[in-house]
């Protein structure tokens, strides 16, 4: 059993039965249904991993599976961001 | 591709996944056409809350009901949708909030909802991390029964199901051409060939008005760009989601533990813009400060935006159109998941000419000619 997201404590199984049972070819739908990147490192490590499994499993290459980017890029207290009074 | 269908379907978020099951269900051919992939619209980027404490009679029996269904869901598609059903808290500011909050809750009462008034000490005992003060709260509403369900999970399970019972659903082909020939749908043009079929139903969410510009109907809808953000995971501490219709806010901490919640964007625009904004950032840790002082010291994850499909009212557009075979299943706003189960059935019901269980035609597009009665309930 291969770790791909320690964050979200997600397998290589899991990818495989995701990218076979459902149908899925692309990060964003990983992302979705297993919840892949979405832990405290942001997919910083499993990103490229699964990537390189769904170029496997599906033929495509590595640049047309490139991830989609939301910031916050580091992650940031609620505190500082929001300060006391607005402003 | 399929050739010929009985009903295509343009869009696969929750409404066109669920309505795609309902349709299999009772025997039809559906063909799921999808731009991109399940659930990449407003459905892969909602909070997913369900409410049944509506304003308007029309949402509050369509959320209900779809509650009722929503209950059974996993059970019947055999797949989890990963319902939680913590209720919801919604907080009262002042004396014109309670006198309204008094009207719904009777309206809400008397179809049948637990719903009820709760003090400030109330609000304390149900969300410990809440602070009335900083909320402006003299009191909320809540109702035990709503909740929120996993969007993800819930669109694939309507989507999994219905393909089991012979639906087909085509992912990155977009809808390009709908032909009419004597006022009644013909066929779908998509990206990877043309399906015959008797009835289209246009849920393509945001984009629903250029769908439906194929055939030449013009739609009052307007795309409105929404934002949402997500913290880091901690322990399970509150279980209800807190919204406010003064402030907009709406947040909830989720299954994994972290709090997903949004607010309206001080640089809220009509059209179709997807650039996160810093000031929606700054409004709303802000606000999330002062309703849970605790979050200040959790750290946010993500942002991200997606697009409210939004009526003149507030209310979906649903049904029949000028165009024979034409069905409207869009205009959801900011509460299109927590509807979809029963809208989905009560289309189903209408596309095969069986008894509707609860009347639609108040929500045709008819309805924009004469006097409209706003939703004022919505938050986002
Ligand atoms: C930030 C945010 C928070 C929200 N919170 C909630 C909430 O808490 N509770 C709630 O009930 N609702 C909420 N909503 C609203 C809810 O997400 C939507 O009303 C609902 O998901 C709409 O689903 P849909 O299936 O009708 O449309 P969508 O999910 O938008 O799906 C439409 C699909 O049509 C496809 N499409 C478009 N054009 C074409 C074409 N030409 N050919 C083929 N396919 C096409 C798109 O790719 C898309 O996948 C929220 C929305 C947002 C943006
Ligand atoms: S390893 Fe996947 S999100 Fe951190």
């Amino acid at each position: 059993m291969k770790i791909v997201c320690r964050c979200e404590d997600i397998t290589e199984e899991d990818i495989i039965n995701a990218i076979e049972e459902y149908g899925c070819t692309t990060l964003a739908e990983l992302k979705q249904l297993l919840r892949l990147g979405m832990g405290h490192c942001q997919g910083r490590t499993c990103l490229i991993l699964a990537a390189k499994i769904l170029a496997r499993k599906t033929g495509k290459s590595l640049e047309e599976i490139l991830p989609s980017f939301r910031p916050p890029a580091v992650s940031v207290e609620i505190g500082l961001i929001g300060g006391e009074n607005g402003e | 591709m399929e050739s010929k269908a009985d009903v295509v379907i343009v869009g696969a978020g929750i409404n066109g996944c669920a309505l795609a099951y309902e349709l299999a269900r009772r025997g039809k051919k559906v063909v799921v056409v999808e731009k991109n992939y399940i659930a990449y619209g407003a459905t892969g980027r909602c909070g997913a809350g369900i409410r049944q404490q509506w304003a308007t009679k029309e949402n509050a029996l369509l959320a209900k009901r779809s509650v009722e269904i929503f209950e059974g869901l996993s059970d019947e598609l055999g797949y989890d949708i990963g319902l939680r059903q913590g209720g919801y808290l919604i907080a009262i500011h002042d004396e014109e909030g309670m006198r309204q909050a008094k009207k719904n809750v009777e309206m809400q009462k008397s179809i049948g909802l637990p719903v009820r008034i709760i003090s400030q000490e109330e609000i304390k005992e149900i969300a410990p991390i809440l602070n009335p003060e900083g909320m402006e709260a003299i009191a909320a509403t809540f109702c035990p029964t709503d909740g929120h369900a996993n969007p993800f999970k819930t669109t694939y399970a309507y989507a999994m199901a219905a393909e089991k019972l012979g639906a087909k659903i085509y992912k990155f082909t977009e809808v390009k051409d709908i032909k009419v020939k004597n006022g009644r749908v013909e066929k779908v043009v998509t990206s990877k060939g043309e399906i015959e079929t008797k009835y289209v139903v246009n849920s393509a969410g945001a984009w629903s008005k250029k769908i439906a510009k194929m055939v030449g109907i013009e739609m009052p809808n307007k795309p409105i760009r929404k934002e949402a953000l997500v913290t880091e995971p901690f322990k399970r501490i509150f279980d209800c989601m807190v919204i406010s219709f003064k402030h907009g806010i709406y947040f909830s901490q989720q299954d994994e533990g972290q709090i997903l919640g949004g607010i309206p964007s001080p640089e809220e625009k009509i059209g179709y813009y997807t650039q996160p904004t810093f000031s929606f950032l700054k409004h709303m840790a802000y606000m999330l400060g002062k309703y849970a002082p605790p979050l200040k010291h959790v750290s946010i994850l993500r942002q991200w935006t997606g697009f409210y499909d939004v009526t003149p009212d507030a209310l979906p557009i649903l049904g029949e159109t000028s165009i024979e075979g034409f069905i409207q299943c869009n205009g959801f706003s900011g509460h299109g998941f927590m509807i979809a189960p029963m809208t989905a059935r009560l289309l189903a019901q209408l596309i095969c000419g069986e008894k509707l269980e609860m009347p639609i035609d108040r929500l045709s597009m008819e309805r924009f000619k004469g006097e409209i009665t706003e939703e004022r309930a919505v938050v986002g």
